[in-house]
């Protein structure tokens, strides 16, 4: 139950609920702990939206890594 | 990923070094991608209690199952639940008893259930680690906002940081943790920077690919001896983490100490509800000490990561399997049993 599942927002709901995309099965998730658009890509964990995934904040590994080698 | 570091974790021929994983995903992950069999001998993988269900203690399933033999209550869990052993057996055991329960896929559910049975008293098994509770802080206020008072909570939510502590003084010599990436969402990795500095050990937060658990165990082999943290899943985690869910936690919990199963109590490892929500609570302050169960069962012993599957008389002799789990570990799917059953690994 530690699982965390990414899912994609396909309708914000007025109760602090979400509706969210698993590759064709949709759930309604508690969206309390984040604020969710449309589109969003998001991490549920027991029926919660713990946090919206950010695609921008990929990690350069390379570059990290690079770093360790310098040190 | 760089061929480069593939090589290098897979012919690492220095000195012996002990990397233990604090998720129950990031054990059902290096299980299934195989990543044992992708880095040296040299480089041990140590499952630690990460696994929320496996940590929980005998003492809360007795409690449960007390709770769900009373006429106008229904204990509600989740699925994996059901099947933890306690003193007297488990909840699954209780149904064929004439327990009443019902299982759930989110807190939601029960809202529901409860709202359509006003007459009956509800009770919510609230386990999980940091990732879990904000979800039963959501809970309690939609209770609060519907003027609800037929749900209780009996909670067994622990805290990641304080079993770290305990783990670097009295767990197996550690060289390093991944660092649980669900938790993470929640607490952020700075969480993990006291420990880092405290220990001088390196922490990397990590998501759940065989990638990203290599590259955190090439960054923790690289930063051997340095107390820091470094978050390698920064697309989900952020430093300080969630910080609504943290205001949240923080609004209705207070830490206290907390009973993990076969570990003993751990001072100021879990949650528990505040003064002024306790009409919530459904008797979870005095659950801070275990109770017996099967003696023969290691679960302890694994869980702190001073043993292997495969040390416990239970699995190796065959009388704990996932259809009839003797021990916690080996009923979840993150358990570290579980994992070592399905995946025949050797280690």
């Amino acid at each position: 139950m530690c699982v965390a599942i990414p899912g994609r927002v396909i309708k914000v709901n007025d109760d602090a609920t979400a509706v969210v995309d698993f590759d064709g099965n949709t759930v309604t998730a508690m969206s309390g702990l984040t604020t969710v658009r449309p589109d969003d890509y998001v991490l549920v964990h027991a029926g919660c939206i713990i946090q919206v995934m950010n695609k921008k904040e990929a990690l350069e590994l390379k570059d990290l890594f690079s770093e360790l080698e310098d040190m | 990923m760089d061929a480069d570091i593939r090589t290098f974790l897979k012919e690492y021929d220095g000195p012996d070094v002990n990397i233990m994983e604090v998720c129950g995903s990031h054990t059902a992950a290096i299980a299934r991608e195989g990543i044992r069999s992708m880095v040296s001998d040299k480089i041990h993988l140590i499952a630690g209690p990460g696994c929320p269900v496996c940590v929980t203690a005998s003492a809360y399933i007795d409690r449960l199952i007390e709770l769900s033999y009373i006429d106008d209550t229904t204990v509600v869990t989740f699925g994996d639940m059901i099947r933890i052993p306690g003193s007297r057996g488990s909840l699954r055991d209780a149904a064929g008893r004439g327990a009443h329960m019902a299982m759930v896929y989110s807190p939601l559910d029960m809202i529901e259930m409860a709202a359509e049975s006003p007459e009956r008293e509800f009770v919510f098994a609230a386990v999980g680690f940091e990732t879990t509770a904000p979800a039963y802080a959501l809970l309690l206020e939609q209770l609060m906002a519907k003027k609800m008072t037929n749900v209780r909570l009996l909670t067994a939510v622990k805290l990641m940081t304080p079993v770290i502590d305990w783990l670097c003084r009295k767990g197996p010599r550690i060289d390093g943790f991944i660092a649980p990436g669900h938790v993470s969402v929640i607490t952020g990795s700075d969480a993990f920077v006291p420990a880092a500095e405290k220990f001088s050990l390196p922490f990397a937060v990590a998501g759940f690919e065989g990638e990203d658990i290599l590259s955190a165990i090439y960054w923790l082999l690289k930063s051997k001896g340095k107390g820091r943290v470094v978050n390698l899943y920064p697309e989900a985690v952020k430093p300080e983490g969630n910080v609504i869910a943290r205001e949240k936690l923080e609004k209705f919990f207070e830490a206290g100490n907390a009973a993990w199963r076969g570990m003993g109590t751990i001072d100021g490892s879990g949650l528990y509800l505040r003064e002024e929500f306790s009409g919530f609570d459904a008797g979870s302050r005095g659950l801070d000490r275990d109770s017996k169960y099967n003696e023969a069962c290691m679960c302890g012993k694994i869980l702190a990561g001073r043993a292997e599957p495969a040390d416990c008389p239970l699995f190796k002799g065959g009388k704990c399997t996932p259809q009839d789990p003797q021990g916690a570990c080996m009923v979840s799917f993150e358990g570290n049993c579980y994992q070592s059953y399905i995946n025949g690994e050797q280690r």
